[in-house]
């Protein structure tokens, strides 16, 4: 099926819950609501014409400032069978930073949805072991959010020497090839 | 055990005893000195054999192709900090290293080298004697692994004690055979014995004895592919790994020890020790000007070639695999070596 | 008074076995395993953060450090995403050099794979045949690039430089030559019968279950799902090649591993292939966006592509946010990149899905019940570079 077909399918299947349907190039992706992600999801994988059985990769978005509603957990599904694929989103408000875990449907969402809750801080209830994965366990934070300082505040204070690289980079500017 | 002969060097003069006891004393000497150059260069040889097994050189930087690189290598291990695990057992773990170099360098005292050359000439329970200090090396890994209070160096030492408990068993049954054949457990007179067959070398009708105990040799040294103990992707370094400087190189000493004396079993009991079987040397008689240390030695090197050359071309066993090889495979086919051999020795 | 306890040891992150900074927190019982925690982090370089605050061009070299053993996949990979996503279509001969590249890498890739694999369960002398051919395969690389592990070669719209005949001559004699090397490695370990009670019937995991976890390229595959992504969504000049996915059965170790030996063959053929097929032309498109592109304001137009851009001015009005997941083949598996993108040189959000993290996450399952030595021989199988599995 095509991506598009597929969107329209889902629409038809789940109406008041479809926000948004987007296309870039023959991407199409469906914008939905959180509450009933978990039926959604499941449709996608057990029904037979789409079965959907390959959870391809599952990420945040922060759209600060951006979108109405801050986060985004995106869902990029692919069927092995039928070779096709869709990319589910599913908005999230800051205020009620959670949405269902779907672990069961796709046992590889484990490490992505522990990844997503790490970078972004939402909460993925239902999901058997969230805690942090790539940054330490008392780090304090959420990476990826955009308002997480790139850099800190020390200017160029900030470790032993780095005023000295900084002069010698200065010095050996006129070395370089342009 | 016949003890008149067992004190027997004792004798009545003192002059005689002294004597007796300075040729004894030289002798240990000589083989200890021997042996300790025979590790070093075997490490040398390994280094060589594997590297060009596996196109490099191996050591090339000390010395002429790398001739000096043992003494380096000691002068390394003898001058590093000598590390000990603040929560290990002390004395326990100072002591592991020795006993197992202790126990493998006493096994040296029971082997013919040439012509009568043996430290303790008379012991008629040679074989038995060999086997119970190549166990009582086990207590050196097994302490080891126990007193440096680390959880990879303790798996070490428990594969260990489960690995050389099993390949005991298999490694002194298939040697009865040759008890059978030549009905002694004195390593000369076992030399003797096959040297009154035209074939001189008991491997020829002991072919399957051979392999099995070549098995066990190589689980009993914890070589490839049965190094399971030490098994470095593992257990890192297994019940060594707490160690450094001086007391590692004890173990590994006593490693290449316990290669050689299994090596020195081998060719004592399969291979006619020093000597060549009689139908060569009846076709060949000029061979006869070479000492037959020559021949052991040749023959020594080979096997030990043998170890290198398995440790360049298997991965190695897991654990209930060595396992089950050993107690389902290797113990029923050495009982099964010496049924057949006692029967055919009963008939002919 | 006896007490069962579990013995709970800690593999990594300075182990010599888990193929970087992976740390496994086993619990035994005796030599088997009750329960196998897998820690990852310990490489977290921030590479996502780091990609959201550079232009496209820029982020490219941040690419090479995610699976440092094929970086040439990985900058295909994301360039292939960049040019989806702003309609930059490389020139032929580009697509065939980079289709080249791809598969030198797979080859140099699974040999560091068949080398770290094969010396985990004990074999010691395939590493060390494997690693003078993979000399061989950087040698081909620095003659087409200067460098050889981090390479950067290819760029947004086609590659750095022309290949020259010299490249195409070596290229050719790997091509003859390398199927012996193969044989080699197949000599010392493909019927040997400690190898196959070490891989056979290790590591099972079914097709479903496979798919379930999200599991791909060869550790897929070697369940007997033919997912490839170069013949599920062709990029670069894999629709013009004819190659074939090989596949295993048993689901275990030793038909990941026959699986990645058959993959050296097909990756042979396919070079072969393109070396023949090689068309003449420029090797980067005219609308590349230009690599030293500054990071200070620049904005583009929507559907323009990144060439043209408008000096200082901002674009006030809130553009729409464009959406693009972009998938290759790399030797590891299945490489992603998700890129949002809001109109600047910069993108908004860039995921990168990558092959290890998932794999790694599957260590659990494969882990409890086996034996420590098991473990071992999984971590091996999987494939995971930690590089790519913490970026």
């Amino acid at each position: 099926m095509t991506p598009r077909a597929i969107a329209e399918l889902i629409q038809s299947k789940f109406k008041p819950e479809v926000a948004e349907i987007t296309e870039f190039g023959d991407q199409v992706s469906v914008l939905v609501n959180k509450t009933r992600i978990l039926e959604i999801m499941s449709f996608l994988r057990n029904s037979s014409e789409l079965y959907f059985d390959y959870l391809t990769d599952l990420c945040g978005v922060d759209y600060q400032g951006r979108k109405n509603e801050r986060f985004e957990v995106v869902y990029h599904l692919r069927s092995i069978l039928h070779n096709h694929c869709i990319r589910i989103k599913a908005a999230i408000p800051e205020k009620d930073c959670k949405i269902d875990s779907v672990v069961r449907i796709w046992a590889g969402a484990n490490w992505h949805e522990r990844e997503c809750f790490d970078m972004y801080g939402i909460s993925f209830t239902g999901h058997p072991d969230l805690r942090r994965i790539l940054m330490p366990d008392d780090w304090e934070g959420h990476p990826l959010r955009k308002d997480y300082p790139l850099k800190s505040d020390l200017g160029e204070a900030e470790w032993k020497g780095f005023k000295e690289v900084l002069e010698t980079v200065e010095r050996n500017k006129k070395y370089e090839v342009r | 055990m016949d003890i008149s002969s067992f004190y027997g060097f004792l004798g009545t003069d003192t002059t005689d005893f002294i004597l007796r006891m300075i040729i004894m004393v030289a002798k240990i000497a000589v083989v200890i000195v021997i042996a300790l150059l025979h590790v070093a260069y075997s490490t040398w040889f390994e280094r060589k054999i594997i590297g060009h097994m596996q196109i490099r050189l191996g050591p090339m930087r000390v010395g002429y192709h790398g001739l000096l690189q043992p003494f380096a290598d000691f002068v390394k291990l003898f001058f590093k900090e000598d590390i000990i695990p603040s929560s290990g057992d002390r004395p326990v773990f100072q002591l592991a290293p020795m006993i197992a170099l202790f126990a493998t360098i006493s096994s040296l005292a029971v082997i013919p080298f040439f012509n009568d050359f043996v430290i303790a000439k008379n012991m008629n329970v040679g074989l038995l004697y060999l086997f119970a200090m190549s166990s009582l090396s086990a207590y050196g890994i097994i302490l080891a692994g126990w007193s440096s209070n680390s959880k990879y160096a303790f798996l070490g030492g428990l594969r260990s004690s489960a690995q050389v408990i099993s390949y005991e068993i298999a490694l002194a049954l298939s040697l009865v055979g040759i008890m059978v054949l030549s009905g002694s457990l004195n390593l000369v007179e076992i030399i003797e014995a096959q040297q009154k067959h035209w074939y001189g070398m008991y491997v020829v009708v002991q072919f399957p004895a051979y392999i099995l105990f070549l098995i066990c040799a190589f689980a009993e040294t914890n070589r490839t592919p049965f190094d399971l103990p030490e098994a470095e992707s593992e257990l890192v370094a297994g019940y060594f790994v707490e160690y450094s400087g001086m007391r590692f190189s004890l173990f590994f000493m006593a490693e290449y020890i316990a290669m050689i004396i299994m090596s020195c079993i081998a060719v004592t009991c399969f291979w006619g020790g020093w000597t060549l079987p009689p139908v060569v040397m009846k076709a060949l008689p000029f061979l006869a000007v070479v000492p037959g240390l020559v021949w052991f030695l040749l023959k020594v090197y080979c096997h030990l070639f043998l170890f290198y050359w398995v440790r360049a071309t298997v991965p190695r066993f897991r654990y209930d695999h060595l396992m089950s090889l050993g107690w389902k495979v290797l113990i029923p086919l050495a009982l099964a070596n010496i049924v057949i051999t006692s029967i055919v020795k009963f008939l002919f | 008074m006896l007490k069962k306890k579990e013995l709970s040891i800690n593999m990594g992150p300075q182990h010599p076995a888990t193929h970087g900074v992976l740390r496994l927190v086993l619990e035994l019982d005796g030599e088997t395993v009750v329960k196998c925690t897998p820690h990852v982090g310990y490489l977290h370089r921030g590479t996502e953060k780091l990609g959201e605050n550079r232009t496209y061009p820029m982020a490219l070299p941040l690419t090479d450090r995610l699976d440092y053993v094929s970086s040439m996949s990985n900058n295909i990979g994301y360039c292939v995403a960049v040019e989806r996503l702003l309609g930059i279509e490389a020139p032929a001969r580009a697509k065939y050099i980079r289709t080249i590249m791809a598969e030198l890498t797979r080859i140099a890739n699974h040999i560091v794979w068949i080398a770290t694999h094969a010396l985990d369960i004990g074999a010691m002398t395939v590493f060390l045949y494997s690693m003078r051919d993979r000399e061989w395969i950087l040698d081909l690389y620095e003659m087409v690039c200067g460098a050889r592990l981090t390479v950067t070669y290819p760029r947004i719209g086609g590659v750095r430089c022309d290949i020259d005949q010299e490249f195409m001559d070596s290229c050719y004699k790997f091509i003859e030559d390398f199927p012996k090397r193969i044989e080699e490695y197949e000599t010392l370990i493909d019927q040997n019968r400690i190898w196959l009670q070490r891989t056979v019937g290790v590591g099972i995991i079914s097709a479903a279950d496979a798919i379930n976890w999200g599991l791909t390229g060869p550790t897929l595959r070697g369940s007997g799902v033919a997912y490839d992504v170069r013949k599920a969504a062709p990029y670069d000049a894999y629709d013009q090649i004819d190659f074939e996915v090989p596949v295993g059965k048993n689901c275990d170790v030793y038909d990941r591993y026959r699986c990645r030996m058959d993959e050296f063959r097909q990756s042979i053929s396919i070079i072969k292939q393109c070396l023949d097929k090689m068309p003449d032309g420029l090797v980067l498109a005219s609308e590349a966006p230009p690599y030293d592109m500054p990071i200070g304001k620049p904005r583009v137009m929507p559907g323009h592509p990144m060439g043209e851009i408008l000096p200082g001015e901002l674009v006030e009005e809130k553009v729409p946010f464009d959406e693009l997941y972009s998938a290759t083949e790399v030797p590891k598996g299945e490489l992603g990149f998700y890129f949002v993108n809001d109109g600047t040189a910069r993108p908004y959000r860039m995921r990168i899905r990558a092959p290890s993290f998932v794999h790694a996450s599957v260590l659990p399952k494969l882990c409890e019940g086996s034996l420590v030595a098991d473990v071992i021989a999984n971590i091996g199988t999987i494939d995971i570079v930690l590089g790519e599995c913490d970026r």
